[in-house]
């Protein structure tokens, strides 16, 4: 990796998280998700899976296999850090990832924008004020997680930017478009959650078919248009 | 040949040793909490370690045989009588057609399973038959078992030879309603303050918003040394975080992928069983141990399942 900056710890006997910073950025999460994809292609005797985050990489392995196939370790935590190692290395020369830009309808009906009213009052805006600042950016998906598709983008301008609700919602609506700080996401199902919620689309981002589980992936960009109410 | 749920339990599902290879789609592992005691009875059947199971909570429910089978019970002992004769846990037992297994009461431990030979017939989702209780997929139908519910077995008919085992009480895990659980530091762990590492070695209590998520824990608050506004990452069953108001919650089974808050420690393996069983008002003491430790009390544990297993294979 180019800074070569970068801290590994254990996550339980079976894991182990690689942290290349700790602060949002394009760069780190790339590297993150770089790291990820060369493991899920590459695997390791012992291998199970990875999830790349914001800007850490975490790798799962059974540790009995892990012992078995790198005896030369005192423990498979010290194998899979030294593999991880030596694949950093390697990634130095990698290509970025090749970004797709997806677009998502939303709907910004009162029906649909929960928390749309105590968006705008909080930041002393109107309605379509928020809606405007909100679809003039494109947004990057960082990481999925929390729920089966559910996507963290980022970053929400400041003008509009809230802290999640004080008390969670227990029925968050599928497909509603939320606001936590400087992050947004979409509920993929109907879950409990304290996500501002500021629209909603009908884009179905989680379905249970193998081959296309996730409507988002990491690295994505996503810009959100205005549809009318015509949405069910 | 099925089994009939003929009264509903509180919290019954269909669960397996997990869903793998698709958390960083935010799907998560939701397996057995105590993977242990549905290995074991497993074995004992001569099925695959990671056949599903039921794994039920107190009050169970209530389940007739709708043909001959052997089954074997494990984890949780919730005062068993197959028709009006106890049952033991750990011993693999032949049900005649027609008989009817109650869940008398709550004798130890929270989580009892269920095994059948030949296993459950139940539809794999992502290559596991776990129940997905936020996405409603896996298991039996996505969701808990209710009165009515029938659940097919994929052997047609019991064997005739059938012989009753038991398993040696070695491999069980030393089940108690206040365990010391064996711990390895997290990655925020050395952000705590002094005081706060002390508080860690002490008795916390379970509290009573447990549920197959998480464990919060009651005890004197943690603190760190310095606020650190965290990045979600992945966390990990057993993953041991510090919420806002100081206190401790232990990831469970069906946890989310990720999360943000700091992550002072991680249950080990090899202890995963003895706080899986606890229950509301249980007690648990922590002890570090070093990642070598941890590894090594994990192998040790496959070690007696294999002897177990070498004991458990019908001949032909």
């Amino acid at each position: 990796m180019a800074d070569g900056c970068y801290r590994i710890f254990p996550l339980g006997d079976n894991a182990l998280t690689i942290e290349f910073g700790t602060d949002i950025s394009e760069l780190l999460n790339n590297k993150a998700i770089s790291l990820a994809g060369y493991f899920e292609a590459q695997p390791f005797p012992g291998f199970i899976e990875t999830v790349p985050a914001y800007t850490s990489t975490t790798i799962f392995y059974d540790l009995v296999t892990v012992r078995n196939e790198f005896a030369g370790f005192a423990t498979a935590f010290e194998a899979v850090e030294n593999i991880v190692e030596n694949v950093l290395d390697k990634l130095d020369k990698a290509s970025e990832n090749g970004s797709r830009i997806v677009e998502i309808p939303v709907s910004f009906s009162e029906s649909r924008a929960l928390d749309l009213d105590f968006v705008a009052e909080s930041n002393g805006l109107d309605r379509s004020e928020v809606i405007e600042i909100f679809i003039s950016k494109i947004y990057r998906v960082y990481m999925l997680g929390f729920l089966p598709g559910f996507a963290y983008m980022g970053e929400v301008d400041e003008r509009i930017d809230l802290p999640r609700k004080a008390s969670p919602r227990l029925k968050v609506p599928k497909g509603s478009v939320g606001i936590a700080g400087r992050q947004t996401g979409i509920y993929p199902l109907e879950s409990p959650g304290g996500w501002q919620i500021i629209g909603r689309t009908d884009v179905e981002l989680f379905t249970p078919h193998e081959d296309s589980l996730c409507f988002l992936r990491p690295g994505d960009l996503v810009t959100f248009v205005e549809v009318e109410t015509s949405l069910q | 040949m099925s089994l009939l749920v003929t009264k509903e339990g509180i919290f019954t599902t269909v669960q397996d040793l997990g869903r793998f290879g698709r958390k960083r789609f935010g799907i998560n592992q939701t397996s057995v909490m105590d993977a242990a005691a549905s290995r074991l009875i497993n074995i004992l059947l001569d099925n695959d370690q990671s056949e599903a199971v039921l794994e039920m909570h107190f009050p169970a429910c209530e389940i007739l045989f709708e043909g001959d089978a052997i089954f074997a019970l494990g984890g949780a002992d919730f005062g068993v009588e197959l028709d009006e004769t106890p049952v033991e846990n750990w011993r693999s037992i032949f049900a005649e057609k027609g008989s009817v297994l109650r869940f008398r009461q709550k004798l130890s431990g929270n989580r009892a399973y269920l095994s059948v030979a030949g296993g459950f017939e139940v539809v794999k989702w992502l290559g596991s038959a776990s129940t997905n209780l936020a996405a409603k997929i896996g298991g039996y139908k996505g969701r808990t078992l209710k009165k009515g519910d029938q659940i097919g077995l994929k052997t047609k008919s019991a064997r005739s030879e059938f012989i009753s085992k038991q398993i040696s009480r070695s491999p069980i895990p030393p089940y108690s309603q206040f365990p010391v659980v064996r711990i390895i530091v997290g990655a925020e762990y050395e952000l705590l303050t002094p005081l706060s590492k002390q508080a860690l070695k002490q008795n916390f209590t379970i509290s009573n918003d447990s549920n197959r998520m998480g464990f919060r824990l009651s005890g004197e608050p943690l603190c760190l040394s310095e606020t650190k506004e965290l990045l979600s990452s992945a966390v990990n069953f057993g993953t041991i975080q510090l919420l806002p108001d100081g206190q401790l919650v232990v990831l469970m089974a069906d946890h989310q992928t990720s999360g943000g808050y700091p992550r002072i420690a991680n249950v080990i393996t090899r202890d995963f069983p003895l706080i899986a069983q606890l229950g509301s008002n249980d007690k648990v003491a922590f002890q570090l141990v070093s990642v070598e430790a941890a590894e090594n009390l994990a192998l040790e544990f496959e070690t007696e399942l294999n002897v177990l297993k070498a004991g458990c294979k019908y001949s032909g």
